[in-house]
């Protein structure tokens, strides 16, 4: 039993990716579609306020709301927020605004980026229209940013920064998009805390180490830190092992992708000799219709191995079931 | 299959608020405790259920209560900010729940999480509440981490951040005349003068305003990036008197949401505030403390706007703590409000305070809290 300084804390990347696989309803899907298409649609509620981006249903009275509209590319920045340092993954990569834009015969907001040379080249009221993405499949990134229209020619062609009324659309399109693949990966240095680290850390000079509640004396191992039944940090570290008894397992029979152990093989909970409780392990080195509750086994480590890789039977007698079934 | 039934719609207009009610809940429930970690930059030697234990066995000891005597345990978290599932789960074994007790948890501030305790301790389902809540920010980048909890279809594909997402509330502020660059570097400066008497805090003092974040919000505007837990004890009635010397009386508490869409929303305003502080009760009478938990310093323009505290001058100690500006532990500052409204009435400073707890982006979502001492 020792109660060590702290060493030095254990860090590793974690990474965590999920794309998540969204599904859209007829009017997202018709507002993402039209994005595609280089339509901006919005949808008009029962009092006549036209959304974009559009919502299903109506924010203050719950309403469903179904009745879309076109509106046009340009509008006007209701606020603004100078950002000279963009972050990973934002729409721009040079210094940028974000906005929020009323487009033209829309009457709420638009979150999105604004490409202007510098923060003296923005003010709230300026006329901005969307500059679309060279390649567009169906999301709000269709967009690729706003620019400022105050210098662009008032003709009504296709660069022109007259608004237009919003008009009906049936929303109807070929192909339409009916779901999103929202990518997204944050990056994170994990760090264990105390238990953990001198766990792992004692698993590097193959020893593997508990820790004993100080009041209901129990050996949690691995240790989080705290007994579970008492609440109470657990401090002392007790070296448990290596040896233990087979309390319960099951015959594993399928195959894991990338895993390179035959099937069928057993997996255990294993109550290490001093441990209050049972943790996980694979048996080798007998026949898996052989393995049994009792049975004797003990760590086998492999060459660069940061645990062990499987337990093997020590060769003892079966440990009698009184001692250990207080840990199954 | 039965045909929808015809869904009634609510008028547009918000309706009057309700007329004061002396006795608003079938109990009394009072915070009888409270206590936080020091709010720091990292935490690296700490695991979440480290770092909450201490906090957890000082609010007990306040009480002399142990954990298998407390009748409901809740608590608020985020997975997001751990990059883990169910991390809160791992914490749990820092309230000894084994055997099994009766327990849950929110994916938001503890603030939401001590409502749900109240609201269990109305049921009479409990007489005493533990409420904690905490947030590790050090192992990732809270301002990305943060856009995950955006509208995923039109918005966290850009991933905006949260300073951004305030800076266009701060303009839109600075727009309608409501503020300016340097009384928002005031509210930030009070705040830390104010912190340096609260051992807890992240930032005190005098600090620099710094450089723009993103413009028109500087550094001095936004909260630290740190790691924290608190914890409070909620009781009934005479159990709380047995508790506590003086108990802070919750005599009100409700929560609202603004609509999803920023563009939706009048960003110099915020409703929901407005209308939980109604039904909270806090327009009833005075209060002479208010602790807001507005994380960027334009935020407590809004507040005190939508809470009618007036400016500076008019009495009420706006967050004596330092606030969130001071310390801004993620999902456990909107409980620390309460719980510092609470400390204040416990040690008899304050006699009627408002707590306000708030989640999302651009004050989305609020909570308020009325909190009363009993007079002498
Ligand atoms: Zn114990």
């Amino acid at each position: 039993m020792t109660a060590a300084p702290p060493p030095e804390t254990l860090r590793a990347p974690l990474v965590v990716e999920f794309p998540f696989t969204r599904s859209l309803g007829p009017v997202q899907s018709a507002f993402l579609t039209g994005l595609r298409e280089g339509v901006v649609l919005g949808v008009k509620t029962s009092g006549g306020k036209v959304m974009v981006p559009p919502v299903e249903y109506d924010p203050v009275t719950a309403e469903e709301i179904r009745e879309l509209v076109e509106v046009a590319p340009t509008g006007t920045v209701t606020t603004w927020a100078w950002n000279a340092s963009p972050r990973p993954n934002q729409p721009l990569a040079t210094p940028f605004a974000w906005v929020l834009v009323t487009l033209d015969g829309a009457g709420t907001g638009l979150l999105h980026a604004l490409d202007a040379p510098g923060p003296d080249a923005v003010r709230t009221g300026m006329r901005v229209r969307v500059r679309w993405a060279a390649e567009r499949s169906g999301a709000i990134t269709d967009i690729a940013c706003f620019e400022p229209c105050d210098a662009g020619p008032d003709d009504g062609g296709p660069d022109s920064c007259d608004g237009a009324p919003a008009r009906p659309h049936d929303g109807a399109f070929a192909d339409p998009v009916t779901g999103i693949v929202a990518a997204a990966r944050l990056d994170y240095t994990y760090t264990p805390g105390r238990a953990q680290t001198a766990y792992i850390n004692g698993l590097a000079e193959r020893k593997t180490v508990g820790e004993r509640c100080p009041s209901c004396h129990k050996v949690y191992v691995p240790p989080r830190g705290a007994c579970p039944t008492c609440g109470v940090a657990t401090t002392d570290r007790v070296e448990v092992g290596p040896a233990g008894t087979v309390t319960t397992y099951c015959i594993v029979n399928i195959k894991a992708r990338g895993l390179d152990i035959d099937v069928p093989y057993v997996y255990a909970h294993i109550a290490l000799d001093g441990a209050g409780l049972a943790l996980h392990g694979r048996i080798g080195g007998i026949p898996y219709d052989q393995v049994r509750m009792g049975l004797r086994v003990e760590p086998v480590w492999t060459e660069g191995g940061r645990h062990p890789d499987h337990y093997r039977p020590t060769g003892e007698p079966d440990a009698d079931y009184d001692a250990y079934k207080e840990l199954i | 299959m039965p045909a929808t039934p015809a869904r009634p719609v609510r008028p547009a207009t918000p309706s009057a608020p309700p007329a004061p009610r002396k006795r608003r809940y079938a109990r009394e429930v009072a915070v009888v405790a409270f206590a936080q970690s020091d709010h720091r930059r990292r935490t690296d030697e700490l695991s979440e259920v480290e770092m909450v234990m201490p906090v957890l066995h000082q609010v007990l000891a306040q009480t002399g209560l142990k954990t298998g005597e407390i009748g409901f345990t809740c608590s608020g978290s985020s997975d997001y900010l751990a990059g883990r599932a169910f991390s809160f789960t791992m914490t749990l074994d820092g309230v000894g729940a084994w055997p099994p007790i009766s327990e849950s948890h929110v994916e938001m501030d503890g603030a939401w999480a001590l409502y749900e305790a109240w609201v269990k301790i109305q049921t009479g389902e409990a007489d005493t509440a533990l409420v904690y809540a905490y947030g590790k920010s050090s192992p990732g980048s809270v301002r990305d981490v943060l856009t995950r909890q955006l509208d995923p279809y039109y918005v966290a594909p850009l991933w905006p951040d949260a300073v951004a997402l305030a800076a266009l509330q701060a303009r839109a502020l600075i727009d309608a005349g409501d503020t300016d660059e340097q009384a928002l570097a005031a509210i930030g400066a009070r705040s830390r003068a104010d912190a340096a008497a609260n051992p807890h805090a992240q930032l005190t003092g005098v600090v620099p305003q710094g450089d723009h974040q993103v413009a028109p919000l500087r550094t001095g505007d936004c909260p630290p990036v740190g790691d924290g837990a608190a914890a409070v004890v909620l009781a009934a009635g005479d159990v709380a008197r047995s508790l506590c010397a003086r108990p802070a009386w919750i005599t009100g508490i409700d929560h609202r949401i603004e609509a999803h869409g920023l563009g939706l929303r009048d960003l110099t305003d915020s409703p929901s505030t407005r209308t939980a502080a109604e039904h909270a009760g806090l327009f009833d009478g005075p209060v002479d403390t208010a602790e807001l938990h507005a994380p960027f310093s334009s935020q407590e323009v809004v507040l005190r706007k939508a809470l009618r505290l007036g400016g500076p001058g008019d009495g009420v100690a706006v967050n004596p703590s330092g606030g969130a500006l001071a310390a801004n532990p993620m999902m456990a500052a909107g409980l620390i409000r309460i719980g510092e409204a609470a400390a204040r009435i416990h040690r008899g400073a304050s006699d009627r305070a408002v707590a306000h707890a708030t989640s999302g982006p651009c004050l989305q979502q609020n909570l308020v809290a009325v909190l009363e001492g009993d007079r002498a």
